[in-house]
């Protein structure tokens, strides 16, 4: 767990980048830090790991003052990702990779195995191993970014705006691997990122910040968006909140029909079990919708009924093979039992 | 070009004391020793300054200096202060010369190393010396292999100036050579020099290609 005690980072000439910080981020949870420019995410994400140190107050590390660690023994037992990756250019990924345990004093073939198995762990060809930084993808770096972190399976991982620079594309890829990474992994991360859906979606816990450094609320995404705190986070929040708030209530509430309950004259069209598109009459295959219920959100299921003109979304399960359609009824009760909490 | 076969025609010209080889000798020895000191006050001296970012100001001082310093001159007033019993007043003008691009170039090649790559070693826990030794330096070799290389042409070409003060190498067949108007040899002896001087540019081409990292220069091809 780290925790920040009453932390401030005054700068000489008078700044205040981190104003009386105290939170929790819990041990195996996602924690976010959010905020618009000059909020002191970034500032109180790297007096974690003494990059900087506070001014007053204290950060902890399980109980220990992280300023009673020799910073390089420190960093060495926390991850760190950086926005453009930081890879070494002169050294070949596998070594890139490996450059912790090559720090810790781990013999280079076993430094090496276990770079070549994050490697394939963060979702890169191990082919890549042997090329240098430069004949990589932005992605791609990225990834091994990660990788490096994790090579000395560190408890800790800070990540600052790793997936900033980026295209919204391969972004997205990257967060699900990084839940996925941490489904297996269970890291206490620290995550900072300006970007609030972003937030939402990685974060087990947001830090939301506004200018000046202080902490304007700490709460799961479920709560941010349904109960800000005060206006700004409200505005930061933006547009859409009902809508997003639906993407943490999840689609196994829905009341699943047979698809012949479709109302209007609809018929989905099947093959081999999987969904082809909805018929009315001897009308023309129309769109359809699908959501899983066991995995997938509420919003998901809603986005599903609204692409098709049947007005149902249809469940199926993790092989694509239809298991009911969720009706506009059902929808709107498990809708109404949302907005209750 | 009748003045080069003559030259290199002449027998003469390539034994003993007054020989090709030995001369060759002697300029590659005032050569090599003058890099050398350049290189070891230079190169750690930049170093210093870019990685820790204090003193700059040395550099700048340093490069305005040089360029205003005139070896000849800076060359006589050694011989009179020293004499010629060493070879120090012939080594000490070379060296004010070439210090400044090895200066120079090395404290640019690490204070221009990317920040964030900076920021990422320390961040994996490398200490000052290791940031330095591990990722500044083979980061910054490009630029500090072309200060050592700009250094020693100019210490070849310059290296001449020894025979101004009665000390060998190739500069005396132009200085004899001026002397007794034997013009064969104020050619021969400038041609030599030339492809002296070509001939270090192209080793440092070579050591460039031997120790710079391919990820560096970027000269590798993609496989497949």
């Amino acid at each position: 767990m780290i925790t920040f005690d009453s932390v401030t980072k005054r700068y000489a000439d008078g700044t205040v980048a981190v104003d009386q910080l105290s939170l929790e981020a819990p041990t195996g949870e996602i924690t976010v830090f959010v905020g618009p420019s000059g909020c002191g995410k970034t500032t109180s994400l790297r007096m974690i790991n003494r990059m900087i140190d506070a001014t007053e107050g204290r950060v902890l590390l399980d109980g220990t003052d992280v300023t009673t660690i020799d910073p390089p023994t420190l960093r060495r037992g926390i991850g760190y990702v950086i926005q453009q990756a930081g890879l070494f250019p002169h050294r070949k990924i596998v070594d890139n990779v490996a450059t912790v345990p090559y720090l810790l004093g781990w013999d280079r073939h076993k430094a090496r195995t276990r770079a070549m198995e994050l490697l394939e762990r963060v979702g890169l060809d191990t082919k890549l191993a042997q090329r240098y930084p430069f004949q990589l993808s932005g992605g791609q770096q990225q990834r091994v970014g990660v990788a490096r972190a994790l090579a000395a399976d560190p408890p800790v991982l800070l990540m600052d705006e790793p997936f900033s620079a980026v295209d919204p594309i391969v972004r997205t890829s990257l967060q699900d691997e990084l839940l996925r990474l941490q489904g297996e992994l269970h890291k206490t991360i620290v995550f900072v990122t300006h970007d609030i859906d972003e937030a939402i979606k990685l974060g087990d816990r947001v830090a939301v910040l506004r200018v000046g450094g202080r902490l304007a609320q700490l709460a799961d995404p479920k709560t941010l968006l349904s109960q800000p705190a005060d206006d700004f986070v409200r505005e930061f929040l933006g547009r859409d909140r009902g809508i997003r708030r639906l993407q943490f209530v999840p689609a196994g509430r829905v009341r699943l029909a047979d698809p012949s309950a479709a109302a209007g004259g609809w018929r989905l069209v099947t093959q081999d079990g999987r969904p082809r598109g909805w018929r009315r009459g001897d009308g023309p295959l129309e769109p359809y919708g699908t959501f899983v219920p066991g995995r997938d959100s509420l919003r998901t299921a809603l986005d599903a009924a609204l692409l098709t003109p049947a007005g149902c979304a249809v469940a199926v399960d993790a092989e694509g093979r239809v298991v009911g359609i969720a009706t506009r009824e059902a929808l709107d009760e498990a809708l109404a039992e949302a907005a209750d909490g | 070009m009748n003045f080069l076969l003559d030259f290199f025609g002449d027998p003469a010209n390539w034994s003993g004391a007054g020989g090709i080889p030995a001369r060759l000798l002697q300029h590659l020895g005032f050569s090599a020793a003058a890099l050398a000191l350049s290189a070891l006050i230079g190169i750690p001296l930049g170093l210093l300054i870019g990685h820790t970012g204090r003193g700059a100001f040395l550099v700048v001082a340093s490069a305005n200096v040089a360029r205003a310093l005139p070896t000849l001159g800076l060359l006589v007033l050694l011989v009179l202060l020293l004499g010629t019993a060493s070879v120090w007043p012939v080594l000490i003008p070379l060296v004010a010369l070439a210090v400044p691009p090895i200066l120079v170039n090395t404290f640019e090649g690490v204070r221009g190393v990317d920040p964030e790559l900076r920021d990422a070693a320390y961040g994996m826990g490398l200490r000052g010396p290791q940031v330095l030794g591990k990722v500044l330096v083979p980061v910054a070799l490009p630029l500090i292999l072309l200060g050592l290389r700009l250094a020693a042409v100019q210490i070849v070409a310059t290296a001449a100036v020894a025979a101004y003060v009665g000390l060998g190498g190739l500069g005396r067949y132009i200085i004899d050579g001026l002397a007794t108007k034997e013009y064969d040899q104020v050619v021969g002896g400038s041609v030599l020099i030339v492809l002296f001087a070509l001939a270090t540019q192209g080793l440092f081409t070579i050591v460039q290609r031997l120790t710079v990292s391919p990820g560096v220069s970027q000269r590798v091809r993609i496989p497949r």
